[in-house]
Parts: structure tokens; sequence; C-alpha cells
């Protein structure tokens, strides 16, 4: 059973409903898969994966999460909604709480929690994020490159099965996107945050360029179209300008 | 009347009529989640609402102490020499009632908590609105009605409920300082005596009423104008001054209604 199956989505944004930024998706996602969706500013990425999370409802067409209707989500199906972990870009911090509050209220609150008791669960999982040393710190005094962290640490701390990320390398200096690709790269094969189970992941990016790798799919977004590309080779070889503009192709130019 | 005119009324009293649907409306999805989830995340929302109880209620405190004071002074010198005028100084006490405990008490306690808790709701809502901290709170599972709204309006309603309480209790003690400050003929006893018997389980019955109704609307009003509509962070300031002036509004029509409650019974 596919974990995204979308048949002629049409997404509205997330501002205004009333405008369709990608019209006629058909993709399915199966467990363990890892996709990147590219495409250049504005092409609607963050709309798909907030509808991809069950944040929206499709305009049009059918989309099913892990076998659900998403049109159908509501309170009763919390726990499916539960089994999709959304990093968004920039982290979307609770600017209130602390670093350590922020990762652990998903966790105090889903399974009612009290702060001692979620204490381990996230000193571990900020042990794992290098986010140890910023634990009592506001979101606000802590760099980008942490913030952004820290809001995987937030997503993860309910083990997810499924994990949508936007543009997460999106402002990271060198050293961080490194660190996340390899991150990202064990989560898809089998961490032992997860007893060794791959996670499904699915990224949005501007720059296709860090995203090679022959076990990832890709797809692209560009005039509210989304076409797939299939596997690193194609994207390669497509001869779409877009694609080229993504991977940085030198492109020809005029001189006058 | 000419008919640029009568459009504006009309948007304006169309503009008016939805805003009443969607407080109302708010106001009814507030209350199915209050009583819905009031068994869910009890260890984060009881925190928070312990919270909101301190930020509307115990830290207002000193200034509604010195409010107390300036009330009970501002009521007595005005009524001393009136009452003393026509000989009626043994209605202070119920002038203190009528005008202290059922009127100025509340509603000035509901525009102090709106002014200093009210107007930061709608600012911290709309801020974390504009910067995506409601779609963050969705993603993760977490009803945003239940995690930010729900303690607000709670620690508000209980939090103006308990400072008008504080506000009567000090305006009453400061009234009589400044009646003895006056040379007034009227004993402390008789004083509270006084109050006493001007007072009836109504009052204390619809006192609570219209306090956790002031506390319940104002919170209802700033969180809708927070968190209810998509803001940019540059409409947030606009919104909040909306917000104040909606609220001193629904305060009115709730004092209103009480009024009729009071004359009715």
């Amino acid at each position: 059973m596919p974990v995204i199956e979308m048949r002629g989505v049409s997404v509205a944004a997330m501002r205004d409903a009333s405008f369709t930024v990608v019209a006629d998706v058909n993709w399915s996602v199966t467990a363990g898969e890892f996709w990147v969706v590219a495409g250049p500013e504005l092409s609607g990425k963050s709309d798909l994966l907030m509808l991809a999370a069950g944040l929206m409802s499709p305009v049009t067409g059918s989309y099913t999460l892990f076998g659900n209707d998403t049109k159908d989500f509501g309170e009763a199906e919390l726990a499916e909604r539960l089994r999709v972990g959304f990093i968004f870009q920039g982290g979307q911090l609770f600017n209130q709480l602390t670093i350590a509050e922020n990762v652990a209220l998903p966790l105090r609150y889903q399974k009612n929690l009290t702060a001692a008791a979620a204490a381990d669960e996230v000193s571990a999982l900020l042990e794992l994020m290098e986010l140890t040393p910023l634990a009592d710190v506001t979101p606000a005094n802590v760099a980008a490159n942490w913030r952004q962290r820290a809001a995987l640490a937030r997503a993860l701390i309910l083990k997810p099965e499924l994990l949508l990320l936007d543009n997460p390398l999106a402002g990271l200096g060198a050293r961080h996107r490194q660190w996340w690709l390899r991150f990202l790269d064990q989560i898809s094969r089998g961490h032992a945050l997860y007893d060794g189970k791959p996670v499904t992941l699915v990224v949005t990016a501007d720059d296709l360029r860090p995203w090679q790798h022959e076990r990832r799919k890709f797809a692209l977004l560009n005039k509210k179209k989304f076409i797939t590309l299939g596997g690193w080779n194609e994207v390669e070889t497509a001869s779409h300008s877009v694609v080229k503009e993504l991977l940085a192709v030198q492109l020809e130019t005029t001189t006058q | 009347m000419p008919k640029s005119y009568t459009d504006l009324l009309g948007r304006k009293l169309f503009l008016a009529l939805l805003t009443v649907q969607g407080l109302g409306a708010f106001a009814l999805i507030t209350l199915g989640v209050i009583l819905q989830k009031n068994t869910t995340a009890k260890n984060v929302i009881r925190p928070r609402i312990r919270q909101e109880i301190a930020r509307a209620g115990v830290a207002l405190l000193p200034m509604f102490f010195f409010v107390a004071l300036a009330l009970g002074f501002l009521v007595i010198g005005q009524t001393v020499s009136t009452l003393a005028k026509v000989g009626a100084i043994s209605y202070l006490g119920s002038t203190m009632v009528i005008v202290v405990v059922r009127e100025l008490g509340p509603l000035l306690a509901a525009f102090l908590v709106l002014a200093r808790v009210g107007t930061a709701n709608v600012i911290e809502l709309g801020t974390a609105r504009a910067l995506g901290e409601v779609e963050a709170l969705e993603a993760l599972g977490i009803d945003p009605v239940h995690y930010l709204i729900v303690p607000r309006v709670i620690g508000m309603a209980l939090g103006i409920f308990s400072l008008t309480v504080y506000l009567i209790l000090g305006a009453l003690a400061s009234g009589y300082l400044f009646a003895f400050l006056q040379d007034v003929p009227l004993t402390p006893g008789d004083y509270f005596k006084q109050i006493v018997e001007s007072l009836g389980w109504l009052d204390f019955a619809l006192l609570a009423l219209k306090t956790i109704a002031f506390g319940f609307f104002i919170a209802i009003v700033t969180c809708y104008h927070g968190l209810a509509q998509p803001l940019r962070l540059e409409e947030v300031s606009r919104v909040a001054v909306r917000a104040v002036t909606q609220g001193i509004v629904v305060c009115v029509l709730i004092d209103a209604v009480f009024i009729v409650l009071y004359l009715v019974t």
C-alpha cells in the first residue's frame, strides 16, 4: 500500500484557498522511498507538502495518506496524522518555549506527560542532534542552523513513519548541510532511533545538486505542473530548462 | 441621505454582522473544545491555565489595589457632600453597593484586564499566526484552540472574577477611610452594616456570572482577532486596536444585559 497516493490532485495556496498553485498531480510514494521534489521559488512546493501532510484538502482529485482519504481527516484520524512528521522551512519553533520545551511539546501533549516524565527522551534526542548546550535557550537566541535542527528533533520525537521536509537545506552553512544530508540518508536507510527501520522521506528543494544519490527519486514542480523525473540519471539527462537551472548548469548566454 | 452614505452604512453593518457571526462561531468552538477536551493533555494544559491566571490575575494585583483605593476615594468624595446636603448620609453604604459592587467594580476590572492582557493576547497570537506557529501546532497534531485559546479563556475568566472581588473589597475599605477623613458621622460597624443590608444573594450570583462573562468574551474577542484569520506581521497592531475597541463594546453590551436582569429581578 502506498504511503502517499495522489490522483488528479489540485493544490490550493495555503494563504489564499481560491488560488490553485499546482494542478493535476498524480504521485505515488511507497514506504521507504526518498523523494526530492524540486522547483523554483513560488512553484507551490510548501503548499504541496502541507497537503501531503494532511493539513489541507485537495481542491480536486483524491489523496490518500496511509490508505486513508484525507478529506475525512478529523479528530478521530489523529493517530494517522501523527504518522507524519513535518519540518517547516525555517523551523517554525514556538518562540515562548525553550528549545527543550519545543522538542518535548508534541510528546507531552500527545502522551499527557509531565515535563519530568518526558525529560529522558527529550535529552536523548537533543544529544543526537547536538543541541544539548542550547536546551534552555529560546529560539530567538539561537542561530538559524540550530533552529532548523531543533525543528527536526521536534518532528522526530513522536517517531513518524513519513517525514516531510520543506527545503531543509535553505540558509544552512556548509557544515550543517553535510550533517543534514548524512542524517537524512541514515534515517532513510534505517537509524538506531527507529530501531533500524527505514523512514519514508519527502524533501523539497530549490537546488538539486546536494541531493544527488542513486537511491532517491526526483520530481519537478514548475508552472503549476508536477512532473515525475525518476532517478538521478534521468535528472542529469533531462532536457527541461528548469531542471538545468536547479542543477546550476551553465546556460548559454547571449552577449550584446 | 446620499447613496454613498447609505452604501457605506450598509457595508459597515454587513461587516459588523460578519464579525458577530465569526465571534459567535469562535465562542461556540472554544466552548466545545473546553467541554470535549477537559481531560486531554492535562499535564500540558493545566500548567498553562495556571500561567494565564497568574498573568490575568495575580500579576495585576498591585495595580488593582491602587485603583481600588482611588475608586473608593472618588465615589465617596462625590457622594458624601450630596448625601449630607439632603440628610441621607445613612445611604452611604447602599450607594457604595450600587455603584461599586454592581457597576463600576466589574466594568473597571474588565477594562483594565482588557487593556493589560487582552492587547497582549492579540499581539502574541497575531505574531504566532503570522510566523506560522499555528500551522506548526496543527502539523504536530495539537489543536491550536485547545493549546492557545482554552488556557487564555479560563485564565481570563477566573482572573477578572478574582480581581473584581479584590477591587470591590479595596474600594469599600478605602471608601470608609475617605468618609472618616471627611468627618462623616458613621462608625465602621454602621457603614458595613449598611453594605451588608444592601447586598442580596442575587448580587453575589450576578457578580460572579457577570465577571466570568466579561473574562470569557474579552478572551474570545482578543483571541479571535489574533488567531482566527491569517495575518501578516504588519497587520498585528491594527488588529490589536480593533480587538480592544470590540472588547469594550462587548463589555458594555454584557453590562447592559445584566442591568436589565437586575431591573427584572
